[in-house]
């Protein structure tokens, strides 16, 4: 008796709950490994080479040949490091990158755990992300990861501020800080259209809050060797490496949650919405990587003090300003979402 | 029920010890990362509670934003750790009398029976808890009954704000500034002047 109590109580939701967890993180992380593929591929056509194409057909298995390598690589550890830290600091960057995981929606109950704040999980999670580089660059003990380090530090603070405006707009036009409710509010305007400018400035923050060209001032090659991962070999290097690109799909993620109606198609109309929901989600997080791609393929890097005038100077005045408009628009119009 | 005091048990337990840690820690930046874990820990015993919004904001505002700032400054200074060291007998009492004096005021708060739910609820308007989300409850309490005490304290970070930017802005003297939008405006016409030059003579 005593024992079927134990099973029902812990073992079988436990289970259950350990199943729902592999059955999104090992997703992510061969999507990870494709994603890394998809880029090197992407910038070859841009620049005109031919990228990655002898490990497998097309070179397409070149991800995994290139992480069995660095795996079987020594791992070292710098004597002069502060070595709890250092090795901590990988750790920290991957766990949170997957950690997001647990509240996206993708699909109408296609979620680990449908809590009430989902949005601002997600942007407490990707505000520690900052966390994993301090650590990194502090620990390594040496001169241009820390310079990288603290580079991240005041990039990724000053982003998050014009994310969290962004961010305050949608949740103006949904009226729940649920992730299931916000996509659910756009079943008839994704958000990107009405607003455009607010899903701008979000994706290019979401390019200097994941360190992606061209913001990758913490991990500049051409003036700090790698920035703040400059120490790492090995394991603790792949932590890094796979937890950069997680985080990179996350931030789409949250991108197409917020701005382009999550699993939801298109127009709800008969070839269009036959499709399940989860694929139209993976098509829009697709879509948002290529541009993340494309950015690194076009743009030149920015210069720190120009980067720290766009944050400051462009995004928080404006997404300022468009929260009160569109606020302000709400109420004229008397549109506001389960007023009370 | 079980799973329920074991996670508070833990998430109690790994607060109080890294609590201690920040201020047994040798190593300042050490300090800062056991409070960061401390501030994490806080925020599961509010998820705990049910207080998920606070939780939430406690971990965006204290550990994305406040600590960052605090490890970016403790990284930054050339801290002498033997010289840290060498006021603590001399502060010893007098941070034990502080110590001393809150303990015995929380123990005469919880000790006296005014500090019951009803005493509180004739200060405190509450709203009907369990049925409504906590975030909506917030506002609700923080937006109506409480606003001018939300202005005024916008208003008191604003003054420090200003306070700190007065403090720090100096001149100094000549400093290099980009016009950007004259860069942007820069055609091959203003930048490059084309002169004819004569054999022999030069410029």
């Amino acid at each position: 008796m005593n024992n079927f109590s134990y099973l029902n109580d812990f073992i079988i939701p436990g289970s259950i709950i350990i199943a729902q967890i592999l059955a999104v993180l090992m997703p992510v992380l061969i999507s990870v490994a494709f994603l890394v593929y998809a880029e090197r591929k992407v910038l070859a056509l841009i620049q005109l080479r031919r990228g990655p194409n002898v490990v497998g057909p097309f070179g397409i298995l070149q991800s995994f040949a290139d992480a069995l390598k660095l795996l079987t690589k020594e791992n070292i550890v710098p004597a002069n490091s502060n070595k709890i830290v250092f090795l901590l600091a990988p750790i920290i960057t991957m766990v949170l990158s997957l950690a997001g995981w647990a509240v996206i929606p993708f699909a109408p109950n296609w979620v680990i755990a449908d809590i009430n704040v989902g949005i601002m999980y997600l942007f407490a999670v990707s505000s520690l992300g900052v966390y994993g580089i301090i650590m990194a660059g502090w620990a390594s003990n040496s001169q241009y990861p820390f310079l990288g380090a603290l580079r991240s530090a005041a990039q990724m603070v000053s982003y998050e501020v014009s994310i969290g405006f962004v961010i305050i707009t949608v949740l103006l036009c949904v009226g729940s800080l649920n992730l299931t409710k916000i996509v659910e509010a756009q079943a008839t305007v994704w958000f990107a259209i009405p607003l455009l400018p607010m899903f701008v400035v979000f994706f290019i923050s979401a390019l200097a809050e994941t360190n992606r060209l061209p913001f990758d001032l913490p991990e500049d090659e051409s003036t700090l060797v790698a920035g703040f991962f400059t120490e790492y070999s090995s394991a603790s290097f792949v932590l890094f490496f796979l937890g950069e690109y997680a985080s990179m799909i996350l931030m789409s993620s949250m991108t197409v949650i917020l701005f382009m109606g999550g699993w939801l198609p298109p127009f709800d109309i008969y070839p269009l919405n036959a499709i399940p929901g989860v694929i139209w989600f993976v098509i829009k997080i697709i879509f948002i990587l290529f541009l993340f791609i494309w950015v690194r393929g076009t743009f030149p890097r920015y210069r720190y003090d120009q980067l720290m005038r766009l944050g400051w100077k462009i995004f928080l005045p404006l997404s300022l300003l468009w929260v009160v408009l569109t606020a302000g628009f709400l109420i004229v119009f008397d549109m506001v979402p389960n007023s009370l | 029920m079980y799973l329920y005091s074991i996670t508070f048990y833990i998430f109690s337990l790994v607060a109080v010890l890294s609590a201690l840690m920040v201020i047994s820690a040798r190593n300042p930046v050490h300090s800062v990362l056991f409070l960061i874990l401390s501030f994490v820990n806080a925020s599961g015993l509010f998820v705990l509670l049910g207080a998920e919004f606070l939780a939430m904001i406690l971990v965006v505002v204290y550990v994305g934003a406040v600590a960052v700032l605090f490890l970016f400054v403790v990284m930054m200074l050339d801290i002498n750790f033997v010289k840290l060291r060498e006021g603590f007998l001399q502060y010893l009492p007098f941070g034990a009398l502080l110590g001393i004096v809150l303990i015995i005021e929380l123990g005469i708060l919880f000790l006296t029976k005014s500090f019951s739910k009803n005493s509180l609820n004739k200060f405190v308007s509450s709203p009907q808890i369990n049925e409504i989300e906590n975030t909506k409850l917030i506002g609700q309490v923080l937006y109506t009954d409480y606003f001018y005490l939300f202005q005024i304290s916008g208003l008191i970070l604003l003054v420090a704000m200003i306070g700190s930017i007065t403090l720090t802005l100096r001149d100094r003297g000549q400093v290099k500034r980009q016009n950007i939008s004259s860069q942007n405006y820069i055609d091959a016409n203003k930048a490059i002047e084309k002169k004819k030059v004569k054999l022999g003579e030069g410029i």
